[in-house]
């Protein structure tokens, strides 16, 4: 069955660079692969906009059959998703995932070379989202939606762009806290320097000018940009427990009573530069520790899955409607590929349901008129109506993310929160033995300047910086390797788990490599005649097999039909050749492969074409190099039929278990918790959705980072899943960073706390040790993270 | 030396304008997207470009 000998590598389609088969479509002397690369490229040329094959070879990709727009010209649809409407423009904002090089900008931002209604559209590339204006007299958003989806730029519209939530502006809010303690730290420093230098006498009547001025400096660092240490260390403090803003909040205190107190009496230099210093370094750090990756959505649940309306039947009329606005006792039309939005009861048509989003099983279920259709299934067949019993809020699918006892007790506490315990008790030992020892001695004015000056040197502040410098430079070690993960405090859960639990669907094996297997007998004509059958289907499948047949020729087709759901049969050479699944054939067959396609050649049952699903590359030395430290579990959805399979790859003591419902695969999560395991889950699609955030880390694989991925910890590019170990393995190094810098800064402490219990700090020292320190520290982790990520080999 | 006070108010005068010019900038969405821009000046205003000596812009 293998023809790769026979293929002509030489071109590939001008459209999306696939390889094309030996059979290709031809326009204006260019190759194509397909009917759907060749309108795009027609409509392209014809309004005169093939700079887009300039910019960049094969930019396109390939144009998946779109789906139904009705929807987009109701009314109250419309209002859920424009940003701006007023009598003449509309503005709405779309999230299109196909949005990939330099030529998509351009072609996105040409819109109105196509429509002339649209008058500007403007993309953000990293967030790949395009912002359309348009005259809404002129051309409907439904049109709009229509022209991107010819272009191969189809909108994915979800439910969650009507729920769109706003977390845009806490980051906003930061920037500005930034900017201000920016800005007085550089003003503080310029007033600051001749008191460095020393004054002579002339200068000595700008002193005071320059203490008020830098003390007006510190009340907006102080009350604006400090302002959250503070509350959280109320909070804390509320909670009897210590944090790490407990400490900072203290000493930022501290320093400006001080610098307050000795402006007012004259008594000399306050602290100022080191309090703007210190509150614009902590910011910084927060910032770093807050820059997440704004393409890619971690907490997305079943709404980005869901489609934002569904056509009804009212009175036999087809009627769009969202999906938040389905009641009970509505009639459903579903159509082949669309989703089942809400648990309903089947009332006509043969349903065949794919399920493999919700429970991981892989053959489509058949339901049967009266039984219960559950929500997140697609129908795969002809179209069917459905009467809605649980409005799509409460659906069984649903009730997955809205349960609330998620990971609430399995928040542990960081590395930062632990040692600020102790960090804290500490400095007040020392303050208060410095203070006790200068009362006893009689001078009241050093005991207050040591009490002061050894909270302001004991600054935690370089914990507070090491840490987010450390992993987010971990993360951009992770990020160009695949592996996208939520945020720092990921990484530190990362480094300390002891059970990986795998899914195996989409998981361990991969969709996406798939080899195709016939098992029966063709002659080589009739392999011509399956081939010319399926040269006709856009069928995903067929396509694939077409692909793996590869013919030489093409038979002409008469009486081509495509039977929805079930095959395709045409008359080719004079022979009926029947191409689809099991359920089509004339006489019913024993077979195992229910998925695959079945052919029939004049009634004649030839064989099947089955989908051989393979092990995702790595996989095995990534379980061997797992097995020695991790407990190792493989929960699958699906059946058992390749158990013998996985005990052959994973050593005897890993348990298995099959046929897990999402709700079972989330309990035996939840019960290796209360057996003191510290989980990481792995898995790809909804069925997993529950156990992956249930885990202490939940990790979703995929083949495209675009594509939906149920809310977890890190998302992990398929092909790089065989890295895993040396993630992890760096994660931990990251932490050992911390640990030494900590260290480190623990040996600068001592050295201004030397001084500061003599009541001797001159505030110079401090604005000097205090950046020392930091910039020995953050040159200190980003040079080891680049250190241990070449030790890992992820570099 | 007193002009030193009329130095030291203009140049916080100089800084608070800077400042508020930032916060212009932020708050006009200037920071939102920091990367399309970058692409966006490379394109060519002319769409009238022969097939033969079509350029590749790699991205």
């Amino acid at each position: 069955m293998n023809h790769s000998a026979l293929t002509h590598q030489s071109s590939v389609c001008y459209h999306c660079g696939d390889q094309l088969s030996t059979i290709k479509l031809s326009y204006d002397d260019k190759d194509f692969c397909c009917v759907g690369c060749r309108s795009v490229y027609q409509l392209l040329s014809e309004n005169n906009m093939c700079n887009y094959y300039a910019y960049n070879d094969t930019p396109g990709q390939r144009v998946a059959n779109s789906g139904h727009f009705e929807y987009l010209d109701e009314e109250s649809i419309i209002t859920q998703l424009i940003n701006y409407k007023d009598e003449d423009n509309t503005i709405v904002t779309f999230y299109i995932p196909s949005i990939h090089c330099s030529s998509c900008i351009w072609l996105l931002e040409h819109l109105y070379k196509i429509n002339a209604a649209i008058f500007s559209s403007r993309i953000d590339f990293l967030k790949k989202e395009v912002t359309i204006s348009y005259k809404h007299k002129q051309v409907s958003l439904r049109e709009v939606v229509q022209i991107l989806s010819n272009i191969g730029y189809e909108p994915l519209i979800s439910l969650q762009d009507v729920v769109k939530e706003k977390s845009n502006s806490v980051n906003k809010q930061l920037i500005w806290k930034i900017a201000i303690a920016g800005f007085s730290m550089g003003n503080v420093m310029l007033f600051s320097f001749p008191e460095y230098f020393g004054l002579s006498n002339i200068e000595k009547e700008f002193q005071q000018l320059f203490a008020w001025l830098n003390l007006a400096f510190c009340i907006p660092v102080t009350f604006y940009c400090a302002k959250d240490y503070f509350t959280s260390a109320f909070a804390s403090l509320k909670q009897r427990y210590i944090n790490l803003d407990t400490p900072l909040a203290l000493i930022i205190a501290v320093l400006f009573i001080r610098t307050a107190i000795s402006t007012l009496l004259h008594t000399g230099p306050g602290f100022a530069d080191t309090l703007t210093g210190l509150v614009f370094l902590l910011l910084m750090g927060k910032w770093v520790k807050q820059r997440t990756y704004q393409h890619i959505s971690f907490d997305r649940d079943y709404r980005s899955y869901f489609p934002i309306a569904i056509t009804t039947l009212k009175d036999h009329r087809e009627k769009p409607v969202a999906i938040s606005d389905i009641a009970v006792g509505d009639r459903l039309l579903i159509r082949n590929g669309e989703l089942v939005p809400a648990d309903a009861i089947l009332m006509k048509g043969d349903a065949w349901l794919d399920m493999s989003f919700v429970t991981g099983e892989a053959a489509p279920q058949q339901k049967v008129l009266g039984e219960m259709v559950y929500a997140g299934g697609r129908q795969m067949g002809e179209a069917i109506e459905l009467e809605v019993i649980k409005p799509a809020s409460q659906s069984y699918l649903t009730g997955l993310w809205n349960k609330d006892f998620y990971k609430s007790d399995l928040k542990k506490k960081s590395f930062n929160d632990r040692i600020a315990k102790y960090f804290s008790i500490g400095v007040f030992v020392v303050a208060f033995a410095a203070t006790a020892y200068w009362l006893w001695q009689g001078d009241s004015t050093k005991a207050w300047s040591a009490f002061t000056a050894v909270i302001i040197v004991a600054c935690p502040c370089v914990l507070a910086l090491s840490t987010p410098f450390t992993l987010s430079a971990i993360l951009s070690v992770f990020d160009k390797k695949g592996f996208y993960v939520k945020n720092t405090d990921a990484v530190e859960q990362l480094a300390d788990l002891d059970t990986v639990v795998f899914d195996k669907t989409g998981t361990l094996t991969s969709t996406h490599q798939s080899a195709i297997v016939f098992s029966g007998n063709l002659t080589e004509k009739e392999q011509l005649m399956v081939a010319s059958l399926l040269y006709n289907s856009s069928h995903p499948l067929s396509r694939q097999v077409f692909k793996s047949l590869n013919p030489y020729r093409i038979y002409p087709i008469v009486k081509y039909n495509e039977l929805l759901g079930r095959g395709i049969t045409g008359v080719i050479e004079g022979s009926v050749v029947y191409a689809g699944s099991v359920r089509g054939l004339a006489q019913p067959i024993e077979s195992k492969e229910e998925a695959g396609v079945h052919i029939a050649i004049d009634g004649v049952y030839k064989g099947c074409f089955s989908i051989d699903q393979q092990w995702r590359e790595g996989i095995f030395p990534l379980i061997k190099s797992l097995e020695d430290k991790y407990q190792l579990k493989v929960l699958s959805g699906d059946t058992n039929k390749d158990e013998q399979m996985l005990k052959s790859i994973f050593s005897a003591d890993a348990k298995m278990a099959f046929n897990k419902s999402p709700q079972q695969k989330l309990e035996a999560i939840k019960l290796l918790q209360q057996h003191g395991s510290k989980v990481m889950m792995l898995g790809d699609g909804l069925n997993d959705a529950g156990a992956l955030k249930q885990a202490n880390f939940g990790v979703a694989i995929t083949d495209n980072i675009n594509n939906f991925t149920p809310g977890c910890d890190a998302i992990l590019s398929g092909d790089h899943i065989g890295l895993l170990p040396r993630f992890i393995e760096l994660s931990k190094d990251g932490l050992k960073t911390i640990k030494i810098s900590f260290a480190i800064a623990t040996a600068y402490n001592l050295i201004g706390v030397y001084y500061a219990v003599q009541g001797t700090l001159y505030p110079l020292v401090a604005a000097v040790l205090m950046p020392i320190s930091t910039i020995t520290i953050i040159s200190f982790t980003s040079f080891a993270t680049r250190y241990f990520a070449r030790k890992n080999g992820l570099r | 030396m007193n002009i030193l006070y009329f130095l030291v108010g203009c140049s916080v005068t100089m800084a608070l304008i800077f400042l508020g010019a930032f916060f212009w900038s932020l708050k006009s969405g200037q920071h939102d997207d920091v990367y399309t821009p970058s692409v966006r000046i490379l394109f060519d205003d002319e769409t009238d470009i022969p097939e033969s000596d079509k350029d590749h812009i790699s991205d």
